[in-house]
């Protein structure tokens, strides 16, 4: 199975916007195509005695489904999110406070995990929360024939039932910025050693482009003196 | 996590500030704030901003046996979500009264004007029928959920479209948007709710209050109305008493709003009519700033893969070997059977032709 030299492999159109809502520390907005989620943090702030641990902050992910109540899907999500967060965020700097992130989910077209890492991690630089590293959500999709899709939409996620356009298996990776690293890995169906190995060269690869885009919006955003 | 509790040199200026009839923000008595609506990529999805409050209201539809008292209606469900994204005070799951009032505010205004025509709801009469959902997301609270909710409830069941569907006999087809065009809901009007905050034991009035003004209020009067200025739903809350005067001119201003606003309404559904017509995108997406300095857009990036083959078997080649599947058997292993009969193990022989002697 080899992948192609430039064919699908592409990522689709995002943007971000930061500091959109008043009463958050933090807030962004993250939009991949037509997905599209928006975060807001809250923190650090004061912890319930039963939560707090004495030597570090405690983080809480919530993610909000756009219909209906939350479920066992978004729990695992956020346990995803919360790892790859603790992971990278300074926690012992604040210890016994909170950190809260939630996730709402605007539109679900396809790599809807990879967008919540990604506004979370925008969300998280508008906090101003410290930080070891930047990390950012790339999903691959391996199709029937064996290629690699990266940034699937919701028809090339669907599971394979005999129709075209669908996956075999399905892959979010969170990479961290200092050495391209995969922090965090969640994965639905079945593949190879070489095709997992294939996935997350592709991903550091996209993961370039997506830090680049963190670069140049924070460049944006402070380009004017005040 | 708790909120930062209000101080009393702000609470003072507030009231201060009121009684010599000026606000925060510079607004008059009667002024609203600055109302925003956009849709979301898929039908029946609205985001209504009212100043700085943002709230989100997603429609969308089910077909589920009625009720048994009401078998040739379908049925409306509301929910009011208070995000912990809105406020610091929110709690998730929690029901707070606050959540229990709005939802029951939203209900009322709602449901019990019949608004919506319930029975082109019914598909089969006593068997299927289509039950429609509105959630309502908080987003930020800056004051007055109320009004913003209602907006954005109404707007999104206007902007709402149901499949299609075809009924033979007994059975019941469900058709795609691709195959048959979806049917908008038969909305006989829109109820809009209006709030007003009493200051003062009742003294002075503001309509729309932001969050700081909704903390030193006595009390609050919400009207529900439509532009044929007839009332839907009434509720005064915080135990102050209005005069009858004060009242009906409350109900002056709110028709005077309600109107406003419904015109607001019917400019925005037209608008995104005439957008998704041009074939356009649509969507939060498209409706995201661009000239803000806090907003960027990039464009779809192809990417480079040339040497991700070789990385792989690179890794792959230098990885070591992975532990057997079936780890071997031990050959001095005891082999255990499954056998019913109990094998008599004889531990020590005796050596025949011994004779125990006492």
């Amino acid at each position: 199975m080899e992948v192609c030299g430039s064919s699908n492999v592409s990522l689709r159109e995002f943007g971000c916007e930061q500091s959109l809502l008043s009463r958050p520390d933090g807030s962004s907005s993250f939009v991949q195509g037509d997905t599209s989620v928006m975060a807001g943090v809250y923190g650090p702030a004061e912890v319930k005695v039963s939560k707090e641990i004495y030597d570090r902050a405690i983080l809480e992910v919530l993610i909000q489904p756009k219909v209906g109540l939350p479920s066992v899907r978004e729990r695992s999500q956020e346990q995803c999110v919360r790892e790859t967060c603790e992971a990278s965020l300074l926690l012992s700097l604040h210890p016994r406070s909170s950190l809260t992130l939630i996730l709402q989910v605007l539109h679900d077209d396809g790599s809807l995990l990879s967008c919540c890492l990604n506004a979370a991690c925008m969300a998280l630089m508008d906090a101003g929360l410290p930080m070891s590293c930047l990390f950012c959500g790339v999903t691959c999709a391996i199709t029937a024939e064996g290629e690699i899709i990266t940034d699937p939409t919701a028809a090339q996620e669907k599971p394979l039932t005999g129709m075209r356009d669908e996956s075999r298996a399905l892959m979010t990776f969170a990479i961290d910025s200092a050495e391209r690293r995969v922090m965090m890995s969640s994965t639905k169906g079945s593949f190879s050693v070489h095709e997992l190995q294939q996935c997350i060269a592709v991903s550091q690869k996209a993961s370039e482009k997506i830090f680049q885009f963190y670069r140049d919006s924070v460049k944006r955003r402070y380009s004017k003196t005040h | 996590m708790k909120d930062t509790p209000l101080s009393n040199c702000e609470r003072d200026f507030l009231l201060r500030a009121i009684e010599e009839k000026k606000r925060l923000d510079g607004r008059q008595t009667y002024d609203y704030r600055r109302i925003k609506i956009t849709f979301g990529t898929d039908y029946g999805c609205c985001f209504v901003d009212l100043g700085k409050t943002r709230v989100m209201a997603q429609v969308s539809c089910e077909l589920v046996a009625p009720k048994e008292n009401r078998p040739n209606e379908g049925i409306m469900f509301f929910n009011i979500e208070l995000s912990p994204m809105a406020s610091p005070a929110f709690e998730q799951g929690r029901q707070s009264e606050l959540s229990v009032k709005l939802n029951r505010q939203l209900e009322r205004c709602l449901r019990n004007s019949k608004c919506i025509d319930t029975e082109s709801l019914c598909v089969v009469s006593g068997k299927t029928v289509w039950q429609i959902r509105v959630d309502i997301h908080m987003l930020n609270n800056d004051g007055n959920l109320m009004d913003a909710s209602s907006i954005a409830a109404i707007t999104a069941l206007c902007h709402f479209r149901r499949p299609d569907v075809g009924i033979q006999g007994e059975e019941v087809t469900v058709y795609s948007p691709e195959e048959r065009d979806p049917i908008p809901l038969s909305i006989y009007h829109m109820p809009i709710s209006v709030s007003f905050s009493f200051f003062q034991q009742g003294t002075y009035l503001l309509v729309d209050p932001c969050e700081r003004e909704e903390r030193v209020m006595d009390g609050l009067l919400m009207i529900a109305m439509n532009k044929h200025r007839e009332i839907c739903s009434i509720q005064s809350s915080g135990g102050i008493m209005l005069l009858k005067e004060q009242v009906m001119r409350c109900s002056k201003i709110a028709s005077v709003k309600v109107s406003e606003i419904t015109e607001l309404i019917s400019k925005a559904l037209l608008n995104d009519k005439a957008a998704r017509k041009a074939g356009g995108r649509c969507g939060f997406a498209e409706s995201m700033p661009q000239e803000r300095i806090t907003a960027l857009k990039t464009e779809e990036t192809p990417m480079e893969m040339k040497d991700v083959t070789e990385r792989a078997n690179d890794i792959i080649q230098k990885a070591e070997a992975p532990p057997p599947a079936y780890p071997k058997l031990n050959d001095d292993r005891e082999n255990i059977s499954d056998s019913e009969e109990e094998e008599v193990v004889i531990l020590h022989p005796e050596i025949p032709g011994k004779v125990c002697t006492l």
